[in-house]
C-alpha cells in the first residue's frame, strides 16, 4: 500500500474510475458538438447563443468543464509523480513536485470557476 | 559478425561504454547465449549471468537489440533482420532500469522487493487437510498462464511505469504473481491481498501499454492479469 495525499481520491481505483468516466463524458460531448456543427448549416450568433443558453447545454457544459478539470488533474498528477522524482531531480524533487502540483491545481481551480461563470453567468 | 556489448565495472570505470567484438558463427543460427560464450573466450573480463541455458531459470535476461529477452532461447534470426547475416551488429545491454553491478549483471533487489510485497505463497486459514488441498480441474485451469512465470524480470524492466517508480509500482511480474494467488481457489486471503493494491501506485500505475506482453519469453500476459485484478477491485469497491 503506497499512500499519497495529492492524488484526487487518495485511492487508485477512484482515480482510475474518474479518468474513465470523465473521458466518456468528454468523448460524448465532442461527438455531440461535432454532429451539431456539421448538421446545423450556417451557424449565426443568435442560434449559437440560444443553444448555449438552454439549460440542457448549460448542464452539458458544466459536466464538460468538471470532467476536463478532473481528467487533467489525474493525468498531470501521474506525469508529475512519474518524472518529477528523486531519480531525475535528486533532493529537490519533493519541492519541485509540490510546486508543480500546486500550480496545476490552482490553474484548474481558476479554469473551473471561470468556466462556471461563463456557463451560468448569463453574460 | 559484430557484437556490441555494454561494459561497466564500477570499481575501475568512470562511466559505462559499449565494446565491439568480432565473432565467427560459421553461418549458424546460434542462440545469443552461445555468442556470449564465444565472446567470453576472447575476453574473460566480460560478465553475464547464466545457469540452465534453456529458458527455465530466468538468469540471462538482458536487452537484446533494444528488446528484453532471455539470451539462451533467443536465436540470432529472431533478434532483428540482418543480425544473423552479419549485416547488423548484435547489441547487448543489461536489463533497463535496474542498477548495474557489472557489465550485463544487474542488481535485482528492487524487483525482488516488489515480488515479496505480493506475498507469493498460498494463504489459507482453514485447518490443513490430512493430505492436500484439492482443486477441481476447472479451478486449476485458472492458474494456467500465471504459474509459469520464471521471474526473469524481462517484463518489469521493459515497463516505463516500473522505471519511474520501481519502489512504488509493483511491476508486471509481481502483479502477475499477485493474480496467480488471487485466482487460486485454495487461497483465502483475497481481501487482504486486494486491500494492498488499491492505492494510486501499486497496481494503478499500469497504463496498459503492454510492453510486458511483448517481451515475456514465456508468452505470458501480465496486462490481462492486471486487468483481472482491476475488475476484482472494481467489484469490491462499487
Amino acid at each position: 500500500m503506497v499512500t499519497s495525499v495529492t492524488s484526487l481520491g487518495r485511492n487508485g481505483l477512484y482515480d482510475w474510475l474518474i479518468q474513465r468516466v470523465s473521458a466518456a463524458i468528454i468523448g460524448v460531448y465532442m461527438i455531440g458538438m461535432l454532429g451539431y456543427l456539421m448538421l446545423s448549416g450556417d451557424l449565426d450568433y443568435g442560434s449559437w447563443k440560444a443553444l448555449m443558453s438552454s439549460v440542457c447545454m448549460q448542464i452539458a457544459n458544466t459536466l464538460l468543464v468538471v470532467s476536463v478539470a478532473a481528467h487533467t488533474w489525474v493525468g498531470l498528477w501521474g506525469v508529475t509523480t512519474d518524472y518529477l522524482t528523486g531519480m531525475t531531480l535528486g533532493k529537490a524533487a519533493t519541492g519541485v513536485r509540490l510546486i508543480a502540483q500546486l500550480a496545476i491545481a490552482l490553474a484548474l481551480v481558476v479554469y473551473l470557476l471561470w468556466g462556471l461563470v461563463v456557463i451560468w453567468g448569463g453574460a | 559478425m559484430k557484437v556490441s556489448i555494454y561494459r561497466y565495472n564500477p570499481e575501475t570505470d568512470r562511466e559505462p561504454s559499449m565494446k565491439e567484438y568480432e565473432v565467427d558463427t560459421q553461418g549458424k543460427d546460434l542462440m545469443v547465449l552461445d555468442i556470449l560464450a564465444l565472446v567470453k573466450e576472447q575476453d574473460s573480463s566480460m560478465s553475464y549471468r547464466r545457469s540452465c541455458r534453456e529458458g527455465v531459470c530466468g538468469s540471462d535476461g538482458m536487452n537484446i537489440n533494444g528488446k528484453n529477452g532471455l539470451a539462451c532461447i533467443t536465436p540470432l534470426s529472431q533478434v532483428a533482420p540482418g543480425v544473423l547475416e552479419g549485416k547488423k551488429p548484435l547489441i547487448l545491454r543489461p536489463l533497463p532500469g535496474l542498477p548495474v553491478i557489472r557489465d550485463l549483471v544487474v542488481d535485482m533487489g528492487m524487483f525482488y522487493n516488489q515480488y515479496e510485497k505480493v506475498q507469493p505463497f498460498l494463504q489459507n486459514t482453514s485447518p490443513a487437510p490430512a493430505i492436500e488441498r484439492l482443486q477441481t480441474p476447472e479451478d486449476r485451469a485458472k492458474l494456467d498462464g500465471l504459474y509459469e512465470c520464471i521471474l526473469c524480470a524481462c517484463c518489469s524492466t521493459s515497463c516505463p511505469s516500473f522505471w519511474w517508480n520501481p519502489d512504488k509500482f509493483l511491476g508486471p511480474a509481481a502483479l502477475l504473481q499477485s493474480y496467480r494467488f488471487l485466482a487460486d481457489s485454495r487461497d483465502t486471503a483475497t481481501e487482504e491481498r486486494l486491500s494492498k493494491l488499491d492505492d494510486p501506485f501499486s497496481l494503478f500505475r499500469c497504463h496498459g501499454i503492454m510492453n510486458c506482453v511483448s517481451v515475456c519469453p514465456k508468452g505470458l500476459n501480465p496486462t490481462r492479469a492486471i486487468g483481472h485484478i482491476r475488475s476484482m477491485l472494481l467489484e469490491r469497491g462499487i
